[in-house]
């Protein structure tokens, strides 16, 4: 099992050459290194992966290093490989080594492209360490080294003041997060004496019912230390109130979004939440916050999702409400299907978020769908990939015959939270039936507005810069998205004579491999994750009542996911390609209702005024009013005053001082020695 | 190395090479103060592999009675010994800073650095409390001159009020140690350190220790010292304050506070609590706002000895431990950070970090660096920060949430205002030309930078190496300090058949981190 060395080092070393090595070693190959290391990953992944779904494998744990030893708090360097990290190996090095590919051919303009490739592959290895992780602390520094990762990619293009901005919160508040997780560390260390996880594990249905102080109250233990790490997923995977920085994760090159902010990093939290899962079964309260978390996150992301125009925000809040999905099915008790769900979700969002980029690049930066249209005919290879993606996402099947990936674990995790039984899953049923009507239909919005109808690409600034030949320098890249103003002229065909040209191979291979991902996936996969307890072996708490119970809901409740994504499909049908004045005069009845969603339920602005704009005020009147006008001004001004006020002949305080501070102590020990001769 | 008197050497060293800088030109200054700081640091390496760990609490002990029981007594433990290395480390690369950048009185600067590094590596070896007094406050004088001489254009006035508050803190240190020498009849730290001073005198004693220590660590509110200093002193003199002057306060909680009197020290725990979590949000928000890159980094400082005063007290393995790797990355990550400003410092002339920007287009390597020492500086988990400031808040968890709870937002604060920074310095547009046209480091910058580097990695993947010979010496205090070590506030109790947590509760936690 030393392949998993390979697999976890390798991107690791590929990232220090390329990025030190950078314009030394030159783009071609950074980027063979880089993707080559990935490539190889991989393909050592899927071996694993695949002797786990054929029960041939068993967990181990390969250890690296010794890392820290402080009385009993104990925590080292180590790799451990068992049927969940299995799962998450093939998901991320699948995805990424695509997307290294994919980049190729995206970042082809570039001239940074060492340090890009550098940060993939870096983000890959500290992605890797984080599911690999046998003990919490390992986890934290995989789950910083994503943090980290992705600071600096969404940051790429840092002379965009916008790409900066938007790497900074998302650090910032992903560290509200980790700093729940950390408590919740130093919790379970207090707890349970160890930060070994499979040990935790083994001792905390044992703690069951027992109680802890904690910030002056008496609370339930388990409840205390479930709920402070489920804050730390909250924040990674941009739950509701902790998922601003997600959107305005957007700022980066589109590949980032995908590998990072669909496939991988954002589903640390489900992971986390899945492989403590014996923890969080000890305690109902948390498991049903994390049911009403993920429920809420997954209809308010989806109803945000229905009002956007850039088609990157449209698929980053309908990752934002996919994860809720998985939450809520963890929620329940459904690990298994919450894993699906991120299984098959990994390849589809890619799938989307690449065919985004893909069409992106076709129309020459441009990302409002305002001035798309008509695409289908000019890049068809992309237009059926995304067909495949939004098949897949809005979950496309019949029952007992095929279905695309989102039909399988959609419909499992629908099913498992009416199953339950209890209150909190009841809701999260019909929050998550009436987010997948959402689903439909922004996914079916995305498809028509970019797809259909008419060109209306003349408008569109980045458009008018290709076609009258305004050649930007390579930088320009980065001011891209910015502004679209509204120019008018152009053909009358609303073309501008522009003419949409379809990627490179490089980007259409990743493509059509991920959308066999985004076909197969389920239908080939679900015996494995929801109905077999063979496969888990114990990686997982799995809940054999629950899984039984999936199977007796009745039929209306296994209809209702079909029903509504053809209600989606309908609506998007009729708003956008039969009716297209149609959402223009719902917004104008509406007008507060869209301004409320379209603005994203106006949490920017409540967090800018609770908490951004008083650090800033408190820290100017702490400063001036604290450190210079109070202590600064009663203590060595006040005293240097007083001086001055008691000598006037002490003109020359620069020697003075150095020269009274030397008599001091001189004196000082001159008694210190008296006094000890004469005793 | 049993009868070579090591430590004697490693004073005498930069002793004699510092009076021969006073005669020498500015040349021949430079290169001997290079020389006899890697002397130094060889001979500290040559320490730190003969130090036996599992053995003798005190190795290379020295002692030679000079009169009346004072005495010429050195000998280090484990914690001497991790900040003697902190301190013959960081001296060649101040050295290497002030190459270029000083050029009026180089010898007798020099002169200075070489005697504060003899009386730096004084105070942590020094083992007879006249000695130590002598050391730590003697140490100060060459800081004096540095700032005073060689400052920015303010120097006076940021020297002058260094000089007030430490003054008030060291006569009642003096007192404080007058008293104690004629009470236990010895000047012997070793025996101090078991000795047990009555309860009601250790109070006293206690608050004349904390009135030294509490300035020198900064804690708050005795830190606006610290920013006036930081911004007049020159590159290296800010290196060394940070680095190392600002550890003998911790060094002196941990060695004299702590073991001498355990009882005063719990009982006035709550006051270096209040005092810790005070200093943390304060000074991190005000760090948040300042357009001086030097003072940014003087409060970060002030907020990251709050996490080593909270891990100071709370009295267990962890928290101590925590502290002094805090206290060790700091002076690595710190320094570091000093000397990433200086040497922009050194191309423009001025610590506005509005004249800066887009660094990372004509300085890559140094935007590298850069960034590491800014990650590691908010504790990114595989640096130095990070492995102190966790055991360090692990430790306090296990006395008081709300403690940790509220020091541990530094994390949040620290992260804004550092990346904050490093947003206006390296990243965005190249918006002043001046700042555009500089060239990227050197050899010599290069290698300062890579030797903290690796440093501050090697701390923060395998800091066994650091924290092994520390073990002993933290097992032995906190053996002593048992008898009034605090209960803790989590005091789990084991359920009966009782029900989980009231819905009514759960809001609490969640709640707290919004």
């Amino acid at each position: 099992m030393s392949s998993i060395l390979i697999i976890v080092f390798g991107p690791l070393l590929a990232a220090i050459i390329a990025g030190l090595g950078n314009r030394a070693i030159g783009n071609v190959p950074a980027k063979i290194l880089t993707t080559g290391a990935l490539f190889l990953s991989c393909a050592l992944s899927w071996p694993i992966f695949l002797s786990f779904v054929a029960g041939t494998a068993e967990a181990s744990v390969v250890p690296v290093l010794k890392w820290v030893q402080s009385g009993t708090l104990t925590f080292d360097w180590a790799l451990r490989v068992d049927t969940l990290t299995a799962i998450m190996l093939v998901v991320i090095t699948s995805v990424s080594a695509l997307v290294h590919l994919y980049s190729w051919g995206y970042m082809d303009e570039d001239p940074d492209q060492p340090r890009f490739f550098a940060y993939l592959s870096l983000f890959t290895f500290a992605m890797l360490m984080l599911v690999t992780a046998d003990n919490l602390v390992q986890m934290f520094f995989g789950w910083e080294g994503v943090g980290l990762a992705s600071y600096l990619l969404i940051g790429f293009w840092f002379k965009k003041p916008s790409a900066c901005a938007a790497a900074i919160k998302a650090f910032v508040v992903n560290r509200v997060g980790d700093l729940g997780f950390m408590l919740g560390i130093f919790g379970t260390y207090l707890v349970f004496q160890t930060t070994s996880i499979p040990e935790i594990l083994a001792a905390a249905p044992g703690m069951a019912g027992s109680t802890i102080g904690f910030l002056g109250m008496r609370l339930d233990t388990m409840t205390v230390l479930c709920l402070l790490l489920f804050i730390g997923a909250m924040g990674k995977s941009a739950q509701l109130g902790l998922h601003t920085w997600l959107p305005d994760a957007m700022e980066g090159p589109t590949p980032v979004s995908a590998l990072i902010h669909a496939a991988t990093m954002v589903t640390a939290g489900v992971f986390m939440v899945c492989r403590l899962s014996p923890m969080f079964q000890t305690s109902d309260t948390a498991m049903m916050v994390v049911t009403y978390v993920g429920a809420a996150t997954c209809f308010f992301a989806a109803t945000i999702g229905t009002t956007q125009w850039d088609i990157k925000r449209v698929i980053a809040y309908s990752t934002c409400s996919q994860l809720g999905y998985m939450f809520f099915a963890a929620g329940v008790g459904a690990y298994g299907a919450a894993m699906f769900h991120l299984f098959t979700h990994a390849f589809f969002k890619a799938l989307l978020f690449l065919g985004a980029g893909s069409v992106i690049h076709a129309m020459h930066h441009e990302q409002d769908m305002r001035y798309y249209g008509a695409l289908r005919k000019q890049i068809p290879l992309t237009f059926w990939v995304m067909m495949a993606g939004t098949l897949a996402i809005t979950g496309v099947g019949v029952m007992g015959v095929f279905g695309f990936a989102g039909f399988y674990s959609k419909d499992a995790i629908l099913e498992a939270a009416f199953a339950s039984g209890s209150e909190h899953g009841q809701l999260a049923f019909f929050l998550g039936v009436v987010a997948a009507l959402l689903t439909s239909f922004y996914s079916w919005r995305l498809m028509f507005l970019t797809f259909w109808g008419q060109p209306r690409w003349a408008d569109s600034e980045h458009i008018q810069h290709a076609v009258h030949g305004h050649h930007e320098d390579l930088d320009e890249e980065a001011s891209h998205s910015e502004h679209n103003s509204h120019a008018h002229h152009g053909g009358d065909d609303g073309t501008a004579g522009y003419h949409p040209h379809e990627s490179p191979w490089v980007m259409l291979l990743p493509l059509l491999i991920l959308s066999v991902g985004a076909v197969f996936a389920g239908y080939v996969f679900i015996h494995a994750f929801i109905e077999d307890a063979g496969f888990w072996k114990g990686a997982i708490f799995y809940n054999e009542h629950l899984m039984h119970a999936m199977h007796e809901v009745p039929l209306w409740v296994k209809l209702s996911p079909g029903v509504v994504m053809l209600a989606g499909l309908l609506i998007a049908w009729n708003s956008y390609i039969r009716n297209p004045k149609l959402p223009a005069a719902f917004v104008a009845q509406f007008r507060q209702l869209h301004a409320f969603l379209y603005n994203k339920w106006y949490f920017d602005e409540l967090y800018n005024f609770l908490f951004v704009r008083p650090a800033f005020w408190l820290g100017r009147v702490l400063w001036k009013q604290g450190d210079i006008g109070i202590i600064d001004r009663f203590g060595p001004n006040g005293a240097a005053w007083a001086v001055a006020q008691g000598s006037r002949y002490a003109q020359k305080v620069q020697s003075g001082y150095l020269y009274s501070y030397a008599l001091v102590m001189l004196l000082g020990l001159v008694a210190a020695v008296s006094w000890v001769m004469v005793r | 190395m049993t009868g070579f008197p090591i430590l004697s050497v490693m004073l005498l060293v930069p002793l004699v090479a510092g009076l021969i800088c006073l005669v020498v030109e500015a040349k021949t200054a430079r290169a001997l103060a290079l020389a006899a700081t890697l002397v130094d640091f060889i001979l500290g390496i040559v320490l730190w592999a003969n130090f036996d760990i599992g053995g003798a609490q005190w190795q290379f002990v020295e002692k030679v009675p000079l009169f009346a029981g004072f005495s010429w007594a050195l000998g280090i433990d484990g914690i001497a010994l991790m900040l003697i290395i902190l301190s013959v480390f960081l001296m060649p690369i101040c050295i290497g800073a002030s190459w270029n950048s000083i050029t009026k009185r180089v010898g007798e600067y020099m002169a200075a650095f070489l005697l504060m590094e003899t009386l730096m590596i004084g105070v942590f070896a020094a083992q007879d409390l006249y000695l130590f007094y002598i050391f730590f406050e003697a140490g100060l004088i060459p800081m004096y001159l540095i700032i005073g001489i060689w400052g920015g254009d303010n120097r006076i006035y940021a020297s002058y009020k260094f000089f007030l508050y430490t003054l008030l803190g060291s006569v009642l240190m003096l007192i404080a140690m007058l008293w104690m020498v004629n009470e236990a009849g010895t000047t012997d730290i070793p025996t101090l350190m078991a000795y047990d001073f009555p309860p009601g005198a250790q109070t006293w004693l206690w608050l004349a220790f904390f009135a030294s220590f509490a300035v020198k660590m900064p804690m708050w509110p005795v830190h606006t010292w610290l920013p006036d200093a930081h911004v007049q002193a020159p590159t290296a003199g800010s290196v060394i304050l940070a680095g190392v002057l600002l550890k003998m306060g911790g060094y002196g909680f941990i060695r004299f506070s702590l073991p001498m009197f355990p009882e005063a020290s719990a009982q006035f725990a709550w006051l270096i609590f209040v005092l810790s979590m005070v200093a943390v949000i304060y000074t991190s928000l005000v760090a948040l706002v300042q357009a001086d890159m030097k003072k940014l980094i003087a409060y970060s400082s002030i907020a990251h000895m709050g996490i080593v005063t909270v891990g100071l007290f709370a009295f267990n393995t962890q928290g101590l431990e925590g502290a002094m790797i805090v206290m060790l990355s700091h002076g690595l990550v710190a320094g570091a950070l000093f000397l990433c400003v200086g040497i922009i410092y050194d191309r423009l002339h001025t610590r506005e970090i509005d004249r800066y920007g887009g660094l990372s287009i004509n300085m890559p390597k140094y935007a590298l660096f850069f960034m590491l020492f800014t990650m590691a500086s908010i504790g990114l988990p595989g640096t130095s920060g990070f492995v102190g400031e966790f055991l360090s808040l692990a430790g306090i968890y296990q006395v008081s949430s709300l403690v940790t709870a509220v020091s541990a937002t530094g994390i949040i604060l620290g992260a804004a205002y550092m990346l904050y920074l490093y947003r206006r310095v390296a990243f965005g547009d190249q918006r002043n030309a001046d700042a555009a046209a500089m060239p990227d480091i050197d050899l010599r910058e290069w290698a300062m930078l890579l030797s903290l580097a690796f440093a501050v990695l090697w701390m923060g993947i395998y800091p066994e190496s650091f924290l092994a010979p520390m073990r002993k010496d933290v097992a032995a205090l906190d053996a002593r300090l048992a008898r009034a070590a605090p209960e803790g506030d989590a005091q789990l109790k084991m359920g009966s058949a009782q029900k989980p947590a009231q819905h009514a509760e759960i809001a609490a936690p969640e709640g707290g981190a919004h």
